[in-house]
């Protein structure tokens, strides 16, 4: 399969410094945030211009040579896996910021920014970039439109597909595509919705051009514990219902709460079954009035302490627990292996309890910190990778949790992506006649299926190998397992 | 497992409607067996925007297929088939307090929902409140294979697959025979107030700059016939608050005037319909902030959608959009310039939904 005259081929067209094929030199790139799963790449190219991933695609596209495009590195679901024989196109020397438009409020970006410094170039204007995933101080731009990233403001401001106004593509036949641009639509089909989240199956984008916001004038955060979880779910349900959109609704258990607190030191209950975190942002007579709402609410719904930050101190150390969560599980074992499920939020309740029920049965403890608002769960399964079959055991246990949010009505991935991770699930929530639909629409783009093959949308063979476990009207297969 | 699923489903708010999936479903396919085309047909209400269409077809009407299939207020989406009419879901999710957020057009009071995503159309507040595809969070379609398929959910962040919903809106029916679509809905607003003045449409650019940086509860502008207002929602505080700060005039504290512009009805769009008018509608998408001055123009969402009767030939009004960036569209009849390369991928995009171009052939010209 590896021609050896795509590397030199690649070699005449890119700097050489650009052209990595040296075994060490590879080393960083054998896999992204989902590291358990690790492979060399062939080469790494790294671009400084469109017309060197054009190149490069002709190149690829000539030899008929696989390319896996990466940006940072940071995505969960090995989307940016590299292939024994392909070639890793890498675009972080793509990390211009191009143009800043206060009239339109717009920015035009390479695929190579990071998500925080987008913000970080325009908030002098009083302007931000909505998005913000936990990873945005090392995320690109790039790799936030192929995984259609969210944040912890999604409920109020949207994912990415709702803040990118236009990207350009470089097809692997060689098209440049400009879909959308500055304005709010474009004539046609909607190829720009297609494109965001396609993981880097349809093509590469090379220049984005974003939607900014102005900063809200006013950001308060509540924090309320509770000593039943399914209280706080419940509480999540009724703020939403009571008609407040809050910027940012997060939960933690009981075993996130401490793991956090021991590392971050926010200052949270350590006795709570679980706290719930709540950004309220926009103008001041607006904020008072919805804090208001939410503390009766809250109170309402049982909470045992509801804190309001008196500072905007104050409101940073409630979320400097929340941001450290991910970091403070991974000194509660060896490893953690991050799930990523959405549900209706009525299920948040029931399907904590099942994933507590779960958790025991597989004797794996799960920390659970997540986007309650938008019902967004990542579960974190904690397990010894040095302790044999635990990462087998490990991934038996995140797919039971996944195949559970399918059950109750939701989806495999809320924000992480399919990658390699789920494709497996993807059998569950999808049938044959979708999975094909996927197929095509994936061969409109690319013919030859030269462009991230085997990521995201799983053949029908491997769904029929593991069984078809398509859920249907909510029937799980193994119906005399106890469930709930 | 069973057990709390249904009770759950149970408390769901439901209007049962009449499902007539099967029957579209066999439809489409035998359509498809003999290759002959179908003209996918709602309320007819924004018939006019693909008259030019060739229609080979035999019509086929979603109309028997009603009903909203699930709605839950706390999880802010509703579920609903293609030919509910948009005023009976507006008055389902008003009963809780709640609206879809992309304000669809109602040209003559009619509409349905498979139009409405169909068409893609989204009301004054879209730069704010967002667009119908920002809302659409899952479809269930019948490709042009006579396959019914799921795509999306209901639930707002999932990128399980690709984003199939929302390559729909827009699509006018021709990747696909939407069945049913899960949109999400929001709190109505406590308050409503139009602000207006008398201004050039400079002056009107100028502000509309300002309120684009301004986190202020603006759901609305537009500037027609020398006048620009301000549309205001939110909670009373916001909306008064928000009066202080931009000093503007108040006109009136409901919706009655946005309304007009949302259905088309205001004078604007009703002069353009009588037989002797001259000149073409053309549908303008602009930057935001964008300060587009024309004779007979009505200029909404903070500049970036403006709507311009002329005389002037397509060279010379797509010169116009391009000079600001933009696309023009002319609204009601003909096609747009789609990029050479971009209308390479969109007939494959078709074709890879529907092989045999059966649906709603002509109604996207750039597609054929």
């Amino acid at each position: 399969m590896r021609d050896p005259r795509v590397i030199e081929l690649l070699k005449r067209s890119l700097p050489a410094a650009s052209v990595i094929t040296e075994t060490r030199a590879l080393g960083p790139f054998e896999t992204d945030g989902l590291t358990a799963i690790r492979q060399k790449p062939w080469v790494v190219v790294l671009p400084e211009t469109v017309e060197q991933v054009r190149a490069v695609l002709e190149i690829c596209r000539e030899h008929d040579t696989p390319v896996v495009t990466r940006g940072a590195g940071t995505g969960l679901s090995g989307g940016a896996r590299p292939l024994a024989d392909g070639v890793l196109l890498t675009l972080t020397k793509m990390n211009r910021v191009l143009e800043v438009d206060t009239d339109t409020c717009t920015a035009r970006v390479e695929p190579g920014v990071t998500n925080l410094s987008i913000t970080d170039s325009v908030a002098h204007h009083g302007l931000y970039y909505a998005p913000d995933p936990s990873s945005q101080l090392a995320c690109s731009i790039g790799g936030n439109v192929a995984e259609n990233s969210g944040g912890v403001h999604c409920l109020k401001y949207g994912l990415t597909v709702h803040n990118v106004l236009g990207i350009t593509v470089q097809t692997i036949e060689g098209d440049q595509l400009v879909l959308g641009g500055k304005t709010l639509d474009a004539p046609g089909y909607d190829l720009l919705a297609a494109m965001i989240g396609s993981e880097g199956m349809l093509g590469v984008v090379t220049e984005v051009v974003v939607k900014l916001l102005p900063e809200p004038s006013v950001k308060r955060a509540l924090l309320a514990a509770f000593d039943d979880i399914r209280q706080a779910g419940d509480a999540v349900a009724a703020i939403i219902r009571g008609g407040v959109i809050p910027a940012g609704l997060e939960m933690m258990d009981a075993l996130a709460i401490k793991a956090a607190e021991d590392f971050a030191h926010a200052g949270y209950p350590r006795d709570a079954a679980a706290i719930l975190l709540c950004e309220l942002d926009g103008i001041e007579a607006e904020v008072e009035a919805d804090i208001g709402r939410v503390r009766a609410i809250l109170d309402d719904a049982g909470a045992t302490e509801t804190r309001l930050a008196a500072t905007d101190a104050e409101r940073e150390t409630f979320w400097r627990g929340r941001k450290a969560a991910f970091p403070a599980a991974g000194r509660l074992a060896p490893d953690y292996y991050c799930m990523d499920g959405t549900i209706p939020r009525r299920e948040l309740g029931a399907v904590l309890a099942e994933i507590t029920a779960l958790s025991e049965r597989y004797g794996l403890s799960v920390a659970n910190v997540f986007h309650a608002g938008d019902g967004n769960l990542h579960p974190l399964i904690l397990y010894d990778s040095a302790q044999p079959g635990e990462l087998e055991k490990a991934e038996a246990l995140g797919g039971d949790i996944l195949t559970l949010c399918v059950s109750v009505g939701g989806t495999v991935t809320g924000e992480h992506g399919v990658g390699v991770e789920k494709l497996d699930e993807m059998c569950v929530q999808f049938d044959s006649g979708e999975l094909d639909q996927f197929h095509r629409l994936k061969a409109a783009f690319d013919p030859g299926g030269l462009m991230n093959p085997g990521k995201a949308i799983p053949t029908l063979a491997r769904c029929s190998e593991i069984g078809g476990m398509h859920v249907h009207g909510g029937a799980l297969p193994h119906p005399e397992l106890e469930r709930f | 497992m069973g057990a709390p699923r249904d009770a759950a489903r149970a408390t769901e708010e439901t209007w049962p409607g009449r499902d007539d999936s099967d029957h579209l479903r066999a439809a489409v396919a035998a359509a498809g067996a003999h290759k002959t085309p179908v003209t996918i047909r709602g309320s007819g209400s924004k018939a006019f925007l693909t008259e030019s269409a060739a229609h080979a077809g035999a019509s086929l009407s979603t109309l028997r297929h009603t009903g909203i299939v699930a709605y839950r207020p706390d999880e802010l989406v509703v579920t609903a088939r293609a030919g509910t009419r948009l005023d009976e879901l507006a008055r389902a999710l008003g009963a809780h307090g709640q609206a879809l957020p992309f304000d669809p057009p109602r040209f003559g009071g009619a509409g349905t929902v498979g139009g409405a995503v169909a068409a893609g159309l989204s009301g004054p507040g879209r730069p704010w409140l967002g667009s119908v595809r920002d809302a659409v969070l899952g479809v269930r379609i019948v490709n042009g294979l006579g396959q019914s398929l799921a795509f999306g959910g209901q639930v707002l962040k999932n990128v399980a697959g690709y984003d199939v919903s929302r390559l729909m809106v827009g699509a006018f029916g021709t990747l696909g025979l939407l069945l049913e679509a899960s949109m999400r809905v929001q709190p109505a607003p406590e308050a409503v107030a139009v602000l207006a003045k008398d201004c050039s449409a400079e002056e009107a650019a100028t502000v509309a700059r300002g309120i684009l940086r301004a986190p202020l509860p603006v759901t609305g502008t537009c500037h027609v016939d020398g006048v620009l207002r301000i549309r205001l929602a939110g909670s009373a505080d916001g909306v008064r608050h928000a009066r202080d700060t931009l000093g503007i005039d108040l006109e009136a504290e409901d919706d009655a005037f946005f309304d007009t512009v949302r259905d088309h009805a205001h004078p604007f769009f009703f002069r353009e319909r009588e037989p002797d008018s001259a000149g073409t509608l053309w549908r303008l998408s602009l930057p935001r902030g964008a300060a587009f001055d024309q004779p007979d123009t009505l200029v909404e969402w903070a500049g970036a959608r403006a709507w311009w009767r002329t005389d002037a030939g397509p060279d010379a009004v797509h010169a116009a959009a391009r000079a600001h960036q933009g696309f023009a569209t002319p609204f009601g009849s003909g096609t747009s310039r789609t990029p050479a390369a971009v209308g390479k991928y969109m007939r494959r995009v078709k074709t890879a939904f529907d092989p045999d171009g059966i649906l709603n052939p002509g109604a996207m010209a750039d597609a054929d």
